[in-house]
């Protein structure tokens, strides 16, 4: 099996700032791989490394084969969508869900929007009635609908997730889950996703990484995870946690 | 109820005005809290943070609060002059807020915000509330209350932040505290240490709390007593051990549509709401 992401010994830097101390993982072709770790643990960044939306000091990242330089080709954001946590931060406020799907359309040049559009709509479950409507006429679980549908318009063969549903209620958490299990599994998606939910990573991944303060604390299968059989007295908090509050 | 209920609530109703009519978010909640610890879970716009400002005396003032009772330990909470709701609130009544970066003021370091509370509700000179505020972040298991006292909300961490928040409203002594989702800004490992510190506090000393959630499983695993909201009314009150046998299809839907570590389940279960279940 290729790479679809490979990632090696990666620094960002901002200011004098570490926030990645040399981290390297691998995301094979069509798998879906999980980060976790608390808040300033880097996940985010991470992400943001590979989309070009952090500093990159050192290190290397090639996607699909190809090595990434300092900046982004159109064809990397073919490839490369990201979805973002917060989809009331991230639609324009003033387009409709329309000219939101046609702006990567119209960067990328593509003829057939209409089609698109109609069918992006239709796979994440919108219909055609929320084509002209603006992100503040729509719910938290229908905006990130729309982001999902603008990720995937362009059919990118890898998605990166960051935190797409802590915004969300824990009933429409679930729908965008699965969803989201959906789309990956009909377009045979690469799904690097971040998340500080144990669960959530479990469900979606198949492998994962945790981090601390900018570095792999270990690389685990979601089954070991389950099991309980991890290394690290980090992982091992982060499960308790997740287990919910004991009485002492 | 027996003798120490401490808050009664019967048809809570808290209605606000808007351009296109009257909008219901609290729509006759009623329930009852002694010495114990109640959650109130819902999904947003379920109005569980409306009924807690409402308890508190933080509704807006263009929104109308209605009851057929709404009483705190004996005292009827809206006949009473705002006046005297001021002297409860902060006091006997307590609320801590969801995000210590925007509800602690951001000008004033940590200490002075303390002892403001503790003066504004009881004659002390600036030494002895000095003295009380740092025994009071010590209660909060911060290691060093000087050192904290001086510092500004922004040079903390969220945990120490939100354990300085729960100093500030501990100060006075409240019988009653409200926590408005208090540890969803926070990260899980710290969640835990923050409840901790709210469990022990509340046991100590004999408080009622209303913990207000979004977090059903951590709700179930805290409080004693859990009330569910739905579309602002609360459509199940149930003992939090036997949530497993919670009857209403929302409750069960909710339990089960998150993902659990050793449940494989694809897809997610969906909540299916029902129209009925708003009526």
């Amino acid at each position: 099996m290729t790479a679809a992401i490979v990632v090696e010994e990666l620094e960002v830097v901002f200011d004098r700032f570490r926030a990645l101390k040399g981290v390297s993982l691998e995301v094979r072709e069509g798998e879906s791989y999980g980060l976790v770790g608390e808040s300033g643990s880097g996940k985010s960044t991470l992400l943001r490394a590979i989309t070009g939306l952090a500093p990159v000091a050192s290190g290397a990242i090639t996607v699909n084969g190809k090595k990434l330089g300092k900046s982004r080709d159109k064809a990397f954001y073919r490839e490369v969508q990201m979805v973002f946590q917060d989809p009331y931060g991230s639609l324009h406020p003033r387009q409709t869900v329309d000219r939101l799907l046609q702006e990567p359309l119209a960067i990328h040049g593509i003829a057939d929007g209409e089609k698109r559009i109609e069918r992006a709509l239709d796979e994440v479950g919108l219909g055609k009635g929320f084509r002209f409507r603006y992100a503040h006429q729509l719910s938290g679980g229908q905006r990130q609908r729309v982001a999902i549908a603008r990720a995937l318009i362009l059919e990118p063969s890898i998605l990166l997730l960051d935190e797409p549903t802590s915004a969300l209620d824990a009933s429409v958490q679930a729908e965008v889950l699965n969803l989201l299990e959906e789309v990956r599994r009909r377009r045979k998606l690469t799904f690097l996703m971040v998340s500080h939910d144990l669960a959530i990573v479990t469900h979606m991944c198949e492998r994962l990484m945790v981090m601390q303060n900018g570095e792999a604390v270990e690389t685990l299968t979601a089954s070991q995870l389950i099991g309980h059989r991890v290394n690290a007295d980090y992982t091992r908090n982060l499960l308790r946690a997740s287990e919910g509050f004991v009485r002492v | 109820m027996s003798g120490d209920t401490l808050l009664e609530v019967d048809d809570l109703r808290v209605t606000f005005p808007t351009r296109t009519g009257l909008v219901q978010a609290v729509r006759g909640a009623s329930f009852s809290l002694g010495r114990e610890r109640l959650g109130i879970v819902g999904e947003s716009g379920s109005g569980k943070s409306q009924t807690g400002r409402a308890i508190m005396g933080l509704t807006p003032p263009q929104a109308e609060v209605s009851a057929k009772k709404l009483s705190f330990d004996g005292m009827d909470l809206l006949s009473i002059s705002p006046r005297e709701r001021r002297a409860l609130r902060g006091n006997r009544i307590a609320m801590i807020l969801q995000d210590p970066k925007y509800s602690l003021d951001p000008v004033m370091s940590i200490g002075r915000q303390i002892v403001e509370t503790l003066r504004t509700h009881e004659k002390v000179s600036k030494a002895e509330a000095r003295e009380r505020a740092l025994a009071t972040l010590q209660a909060v298991q911060i290691r060093d209350p000087a050192r904290v006292f001086d510092l500004y909300p922004h040079e903390v961490s969220g945990g120490m932040g939100q354990r300085a928040m729960i100093a500030m409203m501990l100060i006075t002594g409240p019988e009653l505290m409200i926590a408005d989702e208090p540890t969803s800004a926070l990260d899980v490992t710290v969640q835990l240490d923050v409840l901790n510190i709210l469990d022990k506090l509340v046991s100590e000393r004999g408080m009622g709390l209303i913990f207000i959630s979004h977090d059903l499983r951590l709700i179930s695993s805290f409080c004693d007593r859990v009330v569910v909201m739905y579309a602002g009314k609360v459509v199940e009150q149930i003992k939090a051990s036997e949530l497993r046998d919670a009857r209403h299809p929302y409750t069960r839907g909710l339990l089960n549509c998150m993902p659990r570590i050793g449940f494989e389940r694809h897809p997610l279960p969906v909540l299916d709401r029902k129209p009925e279940w708003a009526a």
